[in-house]
């Protein structure tokens, strides 16, 4: 039995930037994901907590204030503490190029910045759990993807 | 300390089944990326005549400087004085800051603009553990009154308009400006500036606060009572729009929101048995001003129209001051792009020359770089040049209002004031402005806009060049500020130092004395003064807030 995909939007830190974070999630619901957005000021700790409860294929974190080399990196490691170890962790915001880079090489997946379709987001995630979560199969693609 | 950061995730599902995307509405579209509709889903027609203006023009427009404000506040405009150009800025220490600032300053600017950061626009002391790796990012650290001294090293605070960006704890900000001019011997009605203090507009678009909307709103009252007995040349709130527009909301939304904000303080002053006419002249408004160039230019003058006709007509105020609506402005950061970042430069061009001809009274220009990062000196610097080209050599600050009597942005004025006034309308049946926000409408009014318009981008319907539409390959890049880590580290060991080392006998007492006040109807400023002089923290005195009033918590839904 296919089911849909699952991915926990999340907002983490000081940041109220919330635009981004609901455009993509409107898109990924629109694309027949089943989407968990955590909403504002959430701690890495309270991020991850609603991943494990959730089961979510994937996290994405949205960080517009500067601090993703902080929230990025110490969610990744509670993630790792709570055995998600096949759950996907990306998002988007202001990242620089080589933040985004570097924190590639810590195990954060792909990064997106301002201007990215939301297309480009959907399929991203698609691909990846194809790739390393056998058993989701996604729902067809409809909506705002092209 | 009683904050709620230990509650469970706010995490839910989306409450509603997957709704297909709405249906595009048909707009006359040209070339293909060209829709001849406003940001605002306006229709555009081929042609404006003397038939498309209002019949009742005359009363509408009125002239520069006479009711309703229409064509601007002044008879002569920036014949008489220019706008302030006031360039936001706040990264790092205080320290840092002080330097941009002296930095801008002689280069032109002729008002500051100041920019806290992520965990003073929270109400967290910098060694607070949500404030981890957040300090100095998006604007200054101020956590003490020390750095509130530091910040203003050398800057003549009798001489020199401050605006500071600042919300849920703006009352602290406040304090803490009016003691850093105290101890220089400066008196209240000697400063000049703007505290932003516009709760509202937090809970529908920007997202920072500490207490439910209704204390909120209360506390923002107590300043506008405040400053309208003892500071005569400070602007007590900025009612901003700016926000609410990069939130995704259309200029329309963006017009009745703010206006509906600005309705609620209004009432809520009159309800407290304030005189309209003391505290409505120091009112200020700010809004975005984005790529739609003539319907921007509409905005300005709806807004000034609207605001002028409520004041007068629904409000009862006499005094023509109390009508005029004043406004700082800043082009649209959310229509900046990260991709080929020159190019924001002619964006910020357009956008700023459409709050010169729509009147602006203060303008902040963005800088190329901020869709990467804080801007470098070198971005700021070409954004204020932006502002001085405009001024000094376009030659529009010739005649007030140039563009009115257009056929076109007559019409456009006119059906702007209209979109906003149903909306406000609206809220008004809901109750008010309180209520529309404590049940969501706006804030879903706008992710919807903002939903909309990235369909359209996604669709081609709208190009945003070298995004959609002529993109390179490349990047070329260009170079980016940098936070030093390390200055999380100094900022955390001064606030330490500041509580070790202040005497803890006046702090214990103005503390006690703010608890209590919360627990009164009182105007909390005197206390929060008290507190801020005993230097009492923005995180201590932020803290009283929260185990008196509560934390709020945004139901997450999108």
């Amino acid at each position: 039995m296919a089911r849909k995909i699952r991915v926990l939007v999340g907002k983490a830190g000081l940041d109220g930037h919330d635009r981004g974070a609901k455009v993509v999630a409107s898109a990924m619901r629109d694309a027949g994901f089943e989407v968990i957005y955590t909403g504002l000021h959430q701690t890495p700790e309270m991020i991850v907590q609603a991943a494990v409860q959730e089961d979510v294929d994937a996290v994405a974190l949205s960080i517009l204030s500067g601090a993703h080399m902080t929230l990025f990196p110490r969610v990744l490691e509670l993630m790792r503490e709570a055995g998600l170890k096949d759950v996907l962790l990306t998002g988007g915001g202001i990242i620089p190029r080589e933040d985004m880079d570097a924190l590639g090489k810590q195990g954060v997946g792909e990064l997106f910045g301002p201007g990215t379709p939301t297309s480009a987001i959907i399929d991203y995630v698609r691909a990846w759990v194809a790739q390393h979560r056998s058993d989701a199969v996604a729902a067809p693609l409809r909506g705002a993807t092209r | 300390m009683a904050n709620a950061r230990t509650e469970t995730p706010a995490a839910r599902k989306a409450g509603k089944p997957a709704a297909p995307p709405a249906a595009p509405k048909p707009a006359a579209a040209g070339p293909p990326g060209i829709l001849f509709e406003t940001l605002s889903g306006i229709p555009i027609a081929p042609l404006y005549t003397e038939r498309d203006l209002p019949p009742d023009l005359d009363a509408r427009a009125g002239k520069p400087g006479e009711f309703p404000y229409t064509r601007g506040l002044h008879a002569e405009m920036y014949r008489t004085r220019l706008w302030t150009m006031r360039q936001f800025a706040g990264f790092g220490t205080a320290e840092h800051t002080n330097q941009r600032f002296h930095y801008l300053l002689s280069q032109g600017m002729t008002g500051l603009s100041t920019a806290f950061d992520m965990p003073t626009l929270m109400g967290y002391d910098a060694d607070h553990p949500m404030a981890l790796g957040e300090v100095g990012r998006e604007g200054v650290a101020i956590s003490t009154l020390e750095d509130m001294e530091i910040l203003f090293r050398g800057i003549p605070l009798d001489q020199v308009t401050t605006s500071m960006t600042i919300n849920a704890p703006a009352i602290v900000l406040l304090a803490m400006y009016v003691a850093v001019a105290e101890k220089r011997g400066i008196g209240t009605e000697k400063l000049g500036g703007t505290i932003q203090a516009d709760m509202l507009k937090e809970f529908i678009a920007q997202k920072e606060w500490i207490c439910p909307p209704k204390p909120s709103v209360k506390i923002c009252v107590d300043m506008i009572e405040w400053c309208a007995e003892r500071m005569p040349k400070w602007n007590s709130i900025s009612i901003s729009g700016y926000h609410i527009r990069e939130a995704g909301a259309t200029a329309a939304q963006e017009l009745a929101f703010t206006l509906a904000d600005g309705i609620g303080y209004v009432e809520e002053c009159v309800k407290r048995g304030m005189d309209v006419d003391v505290f409505a002249p120091r009112l200020s408004f700010f809004w975005d001003v984005h790529n739609d160039f003539f319907e921007e230019i509409a905005k300005f003058r709806a807004a000034r129209k609207i605001w002028a006709t409520v004041m007068r007509d629904r409000f009862h105020a006499k005094n023509p001051r109390s009508w005029q609506l004043r406004t700082h402005a800043q082009t649209a950061g959310v229509s900046l792009t990260a991709q080929q970042p020159l190019n924001n430069v002619a964006r910020v061009a357009i956008q700023a020359l459409a709050a010169v001809l729509g009147g602006t009274q203060s303008l902040h220009t963005n800088s190329m770089d901020e869709t990467l990062a804080l801007p470098t000196e070198e971005a700021a610097t070409v954004a204020l040049r932006t502002q001085q080209i405009i001024a000094y050599e376009t030659g529009v600050v010739g005649t007030p209002d140039p563009l009115g009597g257009s056929y076109f942005v007559e019409a456009l004025t006119a059906k702007i004031e209209d979109e906003a006034m149903r909306y406000i309308r609206r809220i008004d049946e809901m109750g008010g402005i309180v209520q529309a926000v404590e049940r969501g409408y706006p804030q879903k009014e706008i992710a919807a806009s903002a939903y909309h318009f990235q369909q359209q981008v996604e669709r081609g319907e709208r190009v945003i060049v070298g995004v959609n539409r002529f993109d390179a390959d490349e990047e070329i890049p260009i170079p980016v500020l940098k936070i030093d880590p390390e200055i999380e580290r100094r900022q955390v060991e001064r606030v330490k130092a500041v509580r070790a080392r202040r005497p803890s006998e006046p702090h214990a007492l103005a503390m006690g004395a703010l608890r209590d006040a919360c627990m009164s109807q009182r105007n909390l400023v005197p206390y929060v003064l008290d507190a801020v002089r005993a230097e009492a923290t923005l995180g201590e005195i932020s803290d009283v807030f929260r185990e008196a009033y509560g934390v709020y918590r945004e139901p997450a839904v999108f």
